[in-house]
């Protein structure tokens, strides 16, 4: 008993913790738990549970087919209008979804910062694998769309691991920052709500991004959404869907970027959280 | 075994209080506005260095240092706000200090609050797990455990029903099950035992004091003296984030007492008599070994000064004199006829009686009941505001249910009434 771990820990003003990835892994346990802990409760006391996930991206990609694609008569790169939209709302919803539970996570925990100590990262990043579930749920309706319409996807299918991994990059940076931005200063309850609705409308979600004007698509690509997207419908499409390189490497620079910036911000703001929350 | 596990040097800990602002979070807009008048400020008058008028610094902690040994027992007192939250917070790693250094030795496991992160919606069970990954138990410890945390908590029954539908007695008791069953080397534990019942919280100091035995290090505040006497050897006393008193228990509870006391002397009642009138003014203790007239030691003799005004001549007089304790039962009454004395005449005047007595009791607060009686009938009397403050002087290891009223010396002694026979020899 007295033995194990009979490492010294030091305690200092503005010291750095070197263990702060090792603790990550040793409370890898407590992730599960929040996660599982999260998902459980997300539809508990709901009459039919989980099929939420599939009912609601299920009917706006109805109204967005509806609207784009029937009366606007917008194209969708040789693909049936519905999996084209379903294709960007995937990535999409995962990401809105994510920023939303990401941001409020720190909050709704604050009882848990404030009396406990665990790498505080575990948090967020347990409110994003809430949302994966729920992606992976809404998946379902794409295989079932792709048999309805007896669509088969190309050999590009198999590089959606890749895309779900930026949309997962593009979505714990965001989170991180409002998560972290959000215990400082509540104003971020209000922006949030705001970016997922506008940016809903300035992501290429209901129509291609071939759509914009060519000496737009480099700037357009400035929403990191932008690249994801491509990436998803072009793995996904496969055929007449091309991906922009120069738009969709810039999005990927900036995903990256809005990671680690996310990461690092973090890090540095978390030291306070608990006299702050 | 009596390695240092925690290190403590000259730990500060600051915290910037806002004054006029009412929220409890920085609102984005003050901090646009405040840079952008400290960017005015610095146009017109370059090189001036304004603080911010909004915040005033508070130290939580100042230049606290100690030293806790392997298997030490510590209990750290204090009033509201001395910092003992804040010390607790920064040892487990809640929050960082200002300045200053700790180091520790072993696993700490922190107990803040009783139930942290149990999520009224999911059921016993899954709170039991939840709970134990938050407190720091791995999943197959939890397992191990469970059975045991089950029974501790007496809720088989309910173990599938959501925590929400619990009473608020089974919730605390299953909050406490989990952190009971924790095995950290070093134990960190704030105030939990101010829920729950008696009997529970007896459960709670057993098991604690069970943990300590096993040779692991407590840390232990809580307000409840009695408690802290019984479960710890060491003392720290914190008064305004400093260290005032440390060392052993009783000496550092005495310590914190007379504080207390002192602070609430203040409102002792000025009694004015009119012409007239017969009235009790004033009490004091002479003498006792405190220092202090308004408390005593347990088993110290205790001369208690009554002092009586009488604005006119009063004859067939009786003193009553009695003690009270904190739960209203009568300790002690005598009056001043007792061993066939005769009764008083008193002429117009200041008069004082002493009673002489050896307090055997309980370290508690207790209060005086006066009362002086003549041919005529009562004609005052008088409980005083300021109490009796009676300090612990003797060293017990029993715990609180094991604290009777009498705090009275036992001797105990062994004695051979037969020596067994060595066979063999």
């Amino acid at each position: 008993m007295v033995n194990h771990s009979q490492t010294e820990l030091i305690i200092e003003a503005g010291r750095t913790e070197t263990q702060y990835w090792k603790d990550l892994w040793r409370y890898r346990e407590l992730f599960y738990f929040l996660a599982w802990r999260d998902i459980l409760v997300r539809y508990k006391q709901t009459v039919i549970g989980i099929a939420w996930a599939l009912i609601r991206p299920f009917l706006t990609m109805i109204v967005f087919t509806v609207v784009f694609g029937n009366l606007a008569k917008l194209p969708s790169e040789g693909a049936p209008y519905p999996i084209m939209v379903f294709a960007g709302m995937l990535p999409w919803q995962f990401f809105s979804g994510a920023l939303s539970e990401c941001s409020n996570s720190l909050i709704t925990n604050s009882n848990l910062i404030s009396k406990v100590y665990f790498p505080r990262l575990i948090v967020p990043a347990s409110a994003v694998i809430v949302s994966f579930v729920d992606f992976l749920v809404a998946g379902m309706i794409l295989l079932a769309l792709m048999a309805w319409y007896n669509f088969v996807p190309s050999w590009r299918i198999l590089t959606l691991p890749v895309f779900i991994l930026i949309a997962f990059a593009a979505s714990m940076g965001a989170g991180l920052w409002l998560a972290a931005l959000n215990v400082k200063y509540r104003d971020f309850r209000y922006v949030v709500p705001f970016i997922i609705q506008f940016g809903l409308y300035i992501s290429p979600v209901g129509f291609p991004s071939s759509i914009v004007p060519q000496q737009w698509r480099f700037l357009y690509a400035l929403n990191p959404m932008v690249g994801v997207i491509d990436g998803f419908r072009w793995a996904i499409i496969g055929g007449q869907a091309e991906l922009y390189w120069p738009s969709f490497l810039l999005s990927l620079g900036l995903v990256i970027l809005l990671f680690g910036g996310g990461i690092w911000y973090f890090r540095k703001t978390e030291r306070t959280f608990a006299d702050v929350i | 075994m009596s390695e240092t596990v925690i290190r403590v040097e000259n730990l500060s800990k600051k915290y910037i209080i806002g004054h006029q602002k009412q929220e409890r979070y920085t609102a984005l807009r003050d901090v646009l506005a405040e840079g952008a008048k400290s960017i005015g400020r610095k146009l017109l008058k370059p090189g001036k260095r304004v603080s911010d008028p909004g915040g005033e610094e508070f130290w939580a902690l100042k230049e606290v240092s100690f030293e806790i040994k392997q298997g030490d027992r510590v209990g750290i007192i204090g009033r509201n706000g001395a910092g003992k939250s804040t010390l607790l917070k920064i040892l487990s790693r809640i929050t960082e200090p200002t300045s200053g250094r700790i180091s520790i030795k072993g696993r700490v496991a922190s107990l803040l609050e009783v139930g942290t992160g149990f999520h009224p919606e999911l059921t016993g069970r899954e709170n039991i797990y939840l709970n134990g990954a938050i407190l720091g138990m791995s999943k197959a410890e939890i397992k191990k455990k469970f059975d045991e945390i089950v029974a501790f908590a007496e809720v088989e029954k309910f173990l599938d029903t959501p925590v929400k539908r619990y009473s608020s007695g089974m919730y605390v008791r299953l909050a406490f099950a989990v952190a009971a069953h924790l095995e950290p080397e070093i134990l960190v534990v704030d105030e939990v035992l101010a829920v729950g019942d008696a009997q529970f919280q007896n459960k709670c100091l057993g098991k604690m004091g069970e943990v300590a035995r096993e040779g692991r290090t407590v840390l232990f505040v809580s307000h409840n003296l009695s408690a802290v006497q019984s479960l710890c050897q060491t003392g720290i006393y914190l008064d305004s984030g400093k260290i005032n008193t440390i060392g052993n228990i009783s000496t550092t509870l005495a310590a914190y007492q007379q504080t207390v006391f002192d602070n609430s002397t203040g409102k002792s009642e000025t009694i004015e008599v009119a012409q007239g009138q017969v009235k009790f003014t004033k009490w004091q203790l002479a003498g006792s070994l405190t220092q202090h007239e308004h408390s005593c030691y347990s088993r110290e003799e205790c001369k208690f000064v009554l002092t009586l005004v009488t604005r006119r001549q009063i004859t067939g007089v009786n003193i009553g004199f009695a003690i009270w304790n904190s739960d209203e039962k009568l300790i002690i009454a005598a009056s001043s006829l007792d061993g066939g004395k005769t009764y008083l005449s008193l002429e117009e005047g200041v008069y004082e009686f002493v009673f002489k007595v050896r307090l055997p009791l309980k370290s508690d607060t207790y209060h005086l009941d006066v009362s002086v009686n003549t041919d005529e009938g009562q004609l005052d009397r008088w409980q005083p505001a300021t109490q009796l403050l009676v300090l612990p002087n003797l060293q017990t290891n029993l715990p609180e249910i094991w604290q009777g009223l009498l705090n009275e010396e036992v001797e105990f002694e062994l004695q051979n009434v037969s020596t067994p026979i060595l066979e063999g020899n």
